[in-house]
């Protein structure tokens, strides 16, 4: 914690002087300076300069003591993810991955649930192979908000304290568990593609890619409880459900002051252009500069609709202004995993592969041999798009009869 | 209005090679460059600067050589380079990153607001930004594609912003000082300018050290980083696969039968 008088702003009225009630402001030089040995910090002379010329720095969380002995620390949680008040696919996967982790420890799998009504959602989650599920439930927590959300998870993993704790790699995940990770002193690992357990040492090994792909690292945390961990979309297998499954759900609130928000939600968007979610899809369908224009990717969009997929969009294409920004796959866009993408006049830059090189099954439409998109297709067709697709078409609506 | 803006220096994904027999990176000759992400933060703040006023102070940790990031920025508008290098930081995780950067603004003290990329292209992790906004105790709005508007009134200072969703996106308001990170639709950054190339050629780059930033030495660097690497592997790289010939029918009917079982 420290105090400092930014000199710029100090005009040396002396108003803080008469605020101090501990006598440590004098003005020298027409500035004020706080001796340290008698301030403080009680922040009076904050309040009392009309030029915000005082800054109180306060403790930073992480410098707050927080017993760290690794043996009180047991269970695996699982962040579940709800949106207008449905847990996402992505804490179904997670729950899968979580129940073997808990397994092998030999401990609980747990589940955590903040939001709105949620008690019949929690029971859902139980069914999924859950011991306990811990709900915090208030209508200041109906929808994510950084803060209100991040606090509550602090204060859950301090009071109960799990060894390891998961979460989506998703927009939601990665904001709060970053800003959950400095607040308790932990280790995070992002987006990982791999979670195994190091038996012997209970350690998590945490296996990610990184530079795009081109390398995998792998990850401990040795010192710190809990381990935590962001987890891709699509990689997990979603735990299947079992209604007979029994669990408990255990209740907490804590009070208002946890759940404030200095950020307000003002609006959500949903932006309908599409029926299906990028990074939830199945199936994608992208479309590159091969497209030519706007117009031809219509194309893209009717295979798309037959197989019930989504439609993506190399960078050539966002920026030439034929898709928006979100539809982009790669490096600046979205990395995806679907099981089926298919790839229509795509070269594959390197930067384009690193963001769908996961994918199951990549098809790559192209009418170049030489496209370095062939060299990750799992089935090749060099030809021309524009007679391929309609027939492709054509083909998959009879077949799949839709 | 001041802003801070944090950016990496990363290597240029396009020509990353892995030693065959050490399994490690070749870093030599390879270019680096500013992260993406990082141009687009560099270029709303300038954008906000030339709007209502104010000075941009853009700051990197890393190696000597992000000296040469730090030029580029200045290039394109920004006032001022601080390079936070030493020995002391190197192999800093994401922890003990946001720690340090927290400690360098807080050193600055005075500012409105600090803007990240949404991540770094070599470590893919998005977890810097949060962090730091958490160690300064500021909000936070995460995966900003547009500022819908920025109110500077003494007293009532905020910045409204559309923070991008899986779905859509949201619209979140926060007080001013906050902390944004933002991804690729927020803008189309500019080239520098020969002026602008010029003064950065001239411009003098602050360096702050360990000892200038009042770190505690057992949370920086390696040691202080909670999480540690243990294994560093090339995944197996996925090979290309049947090439399906015929003409456009042979070719549709010959997929569609090897895809039909993975369509749900």
């Amino acid at each position: 914690m420290s105090i400092k008088v930014i000199k710029e702003k100090c005009t040396g009225c002396k108003l803080c002087i008469k605020s101090c009630p501990f006598g440590a402001i004098r003005v020298i030089e027409k500035k004020a300076v706080i001796d340290l040995d008698k301030c403080t910090l009680c922040g009076a002379c904050i309040e009392s300069c009309k030029f915000n010329a005082i800054v109180l720095t306060k403790i930073s969380p992480s410098e707050i003591d927080f017993p760290k002995k690794i043996e009180d620390h047991k269970d695996v949680w699982v962040f579940c993810e709800q949106k207008n008040g449905i847990v996402q696919s992505v804490a179904y996967e997670l729950l899968g991955k979580g129940r073997e982790l808990a397994d092998t420890l030999g401990v609980d799998l747990c589940g955590v649930l903040l939001g709105e009504n949620m008690k019949a959602e929690a029971q859902k989650v139980i069914h999924c192979g859950v011991n306990k599920v811990y709900l915090v439930d208030s209508a200041k927590l109906k929808h994510y908000q950084d803060e209100p959300y991040s606090k509550t998870l602090i204060k859950l993993i301090k009071e109960y304290k799990p060894e390891i704790v998961l979460c989506g790699a998703t927009s939601i995940g990665r904001s709060l568990i970053s800003r959950v990770a400095i607040g308790i002193h932990a280790g995070l690992t992002a987006d990982c593609t791999g979670l195994d357990i190091d038996k012997e040492k209970r350690l998590l090994l945490q296996t990610r890619p990184a530079f795009g792909g081109n390398i995998m690292a792998t990850i401990i945390c040795p010192n710190h409880r809990p381990q935590m961990a962001t987890v891709r979309h699509k990689v997990m297998k979603e735990a299947k459900a079992d209604n007979h499954h029994k669990g408990k759900i255990i209740e907490v609130n804590y009070d208002g002051q946890t759940y404030e928000s200095r950020t307000k939600l003002l609006d959500i968007v949903e932006e309908i252009e599409e029926t299906v979610n990028l990074t939830e899809a199945d199936i994608i369908v992208s479309g590159g500069r091969g497209m030519q224009n706007p117009e031809n990717f219509k194309l893209i969009e009717n295979l798309a609709k037959v197989l019930g997929g989504a439609v993506g969009a190399s960078r050539a294409a966002v920026d030439s202004g034929w898709k928006t920004y979100s539809h982009q796959v790669g490096q600046t866009g979205k990395t995806v995993c679907p099981k089926v993408y298919i790839a229509c006049g795509i070269s594959g830059q390197i930067q384009h592969l690193v963001g769908m090189q996961s994918s199951e099954v990549i098809v790559a439409i192209n009418k170049d041999p030489h496209a370095p998109i062939f060299s990750v297709a799992t089935y090749g067709i060099i030809g021309d798009l524009f007679q391929i697709l309609p027939e492709l078409t054509k083909r998959f609506k009879e077949v799949l009869k839709r | 209005m001041n802003i801070i803006v944090c950016i990496k220096q990363v290597p240029d994904t396009t020509n990353v090679r892995i030693d065959p027999e050490t399994n490690t990176l070749i870093r030599a000759g390879v270019a680096c460059i500013v992260n993406p992400f990082d141009m687009y933060a560099v270029e709303e703040s300038i954008r906000l600067k030339e709007k209502f006023g104010g000075k941009v102070t853009v700051m990197t940790m890393g190696p000597p050589q992000a000296d040469e990031a730090l030029r580029e920025t200045i290039s394109l508008g920004a006032d001022e380079g601080i390079l936070i290098s030493d020995r002391a930081f190197a192999g800093s995780d994401t922890w003990a990153t946001s720690y340090t950067l927290f400690r360098a603004i807080h050193k600055i003290g005075d500012y409105d607001l600090v803007i990240c990329g949404k991540q770094a292209i070599d470590g893919d992790t998005a977890q810097v930004g949060p962090g730091i906004s958490a160690h300064l105790e500021i909000p936070q709005i995460t995966y900003v594609k547009k500022i819908e508007e920025v109110n500077l009134l003494p007293g009532n200072k905020y910045i409204k912003a559309e923070r991008m969703t899986e779905e859509g996106y949201e619209v979140i308001e926060s007080p001013l000082p906050c902390l944004i990170t933002v991804v690729k639709e927020i803008n189309e950054p500019r080239l520098p300018s020969l002026k602008g190339k010029m003064r950065a050629k001239k411009a003098e780059i602050i360096k702050w050290g360990a000892k200038d930033l009042d770190v505690d030495p057992a949370i920086i660097g390696l040691n202080g980083s909670p999480t540690k690497v243990v294994k560093i592997f090339t995944p197996p790289p996925r090979k290309g696969g049947q090439i399906l010939e015929g003409d456009p029918k042979e070719i549709s009917e010959k997929l569609v039968e090897l895809l039909k079982n993975d369509i749900p």
